[in-house]
């Protein structure tokens, strides 16, 4: 995993680092996602620091968003995990973001943007030209938010189907 | 899928003023630009303006000008000011529905119409506008 990179811009309300995560960030980013979506889900943060910590860690990204002066009760605002993905149904190289949220509270500050922007920069430094993610057809928040930032639907569908 | 004019002409008219909400542009200049009459034009900005999104200037130099919100205003918000895109229910659908081939094709069409309503709904007029920046910066 990356372990010197930051970046920091401007934001509305205030200063925001981009670097990556460390183990002690795990409880900040664990809690928006509960917020977020409801699920408490601490073990598959923690395994999934575990992977991006000790392999292909040239090609894996877990960054966090976090307030640059100490102002913020909250040291995680925000939070975008992707990782470069080959000849998966025979696609070239890719960059696949899979998970991303920003606690609601810091939203409409350029936190998701500064997010995106970094895990896009870190893609294309490894050679990455095309990023995907996958979007809830409702959720609208996020479809809204990478379509903005000049996503569009890919060559590829999802499909899906129950299993009895 | 293909778009009423009228939904079209508003997305195009939106577009064009949401860019500056400080300009003022007439219904000829932009019916000039998109080819199309200022009567049929003058209708849909009279829809826009009833749903707030955008404000009549009258007098000389007066025109039209942009008041909604760009960030929150989706192409979906538009189309829906013209059209009904929700999936369709005709007269046939209403016989057939009951048919196995008829479930079938409408769970195929409920698909697609979901997708598009998905993609209309989340993409707002400022995305139109950023992409609109983008597409004249790569040409350049």
């Amino acid at each position: 995993m990356e372990t010197a990179s930051q970046s920091a811009t401007e934001g509305l309300g205030c200063r925001i680092n981009i670097r990556a995560a460390a183990k002690a960030d795990l409880d900040g980013v664990a809690a928006i996602d509960q917020r977020v979506t409801g699920n408490s889900k601490p073990d598959y943060w923690r395994d999934l620091y575990e992977r991006y910590d000790t392999r292909r860690t040239d090609e894996r990204f877990f960054l966090i968003a976090e307030p640059a002066d100490d102002a913020s009760d909250k040291p995680v605002v925000g939070y975008i995990l992707g990782e470069v993905r080959a000849w998966e149904f025979g696609s070239e190289p890719c960059g696949w973001v899979f998970a991303f949220s920003v606690d609601p509270d810091n939203r409409l500050q350029g936190v998701g943007e500064l997010l995106f922007e970094a895990i896009s920069a870190r893609f294309r430094v490894v050679g990455i030209k095309t990023m995907r993610t996958m979007v809830g057809r409702e959720n609208r928040l996020h479809m809204a938010f990478f379509r903005s930032e000049g996503m569009t639907a890919g060559p590829y569908i999802q499909l899906e189907m129950e299993l009895d | 899928m293909k778009l009423q004019v009228s939904s079209r002409l508003a997305i195009f008219a939106l577009t064009e003023l949401a860019a500056d909400p400080g300009q003022q542009v007439s219904v000829s200049e932009i019916g000039e630009k998109y080819g199309v009459s200022a009567h049929h034009l003058a209708k849909v900005m009279h829809t826009l303006g009833r749903a707030g999104l955008v404000r009549s200037i009258r007098g000389v130099g007066g025109g039209y000008s942009f008041c909604g919100n760009a960030k929150r205003t989706t192409l979906l918000d538009v189309i829906e000011l013209f059209e009904d895109v929700s999936p369709g229910n005709d007269e046939l659908d209403a016989r057939t529905d009951g048919t196995s081939a008829g479930l079938e094709l409408r769970q195929v069409l409920d698909e697609v119409d979901d997708i598009a309503r998905a993609t209309l709904g989340a993409v707002t007029l400022s995305t139109m506008l950023k992409q609109i920046d983008r597409r004249k910066t790569i040409q350049i």
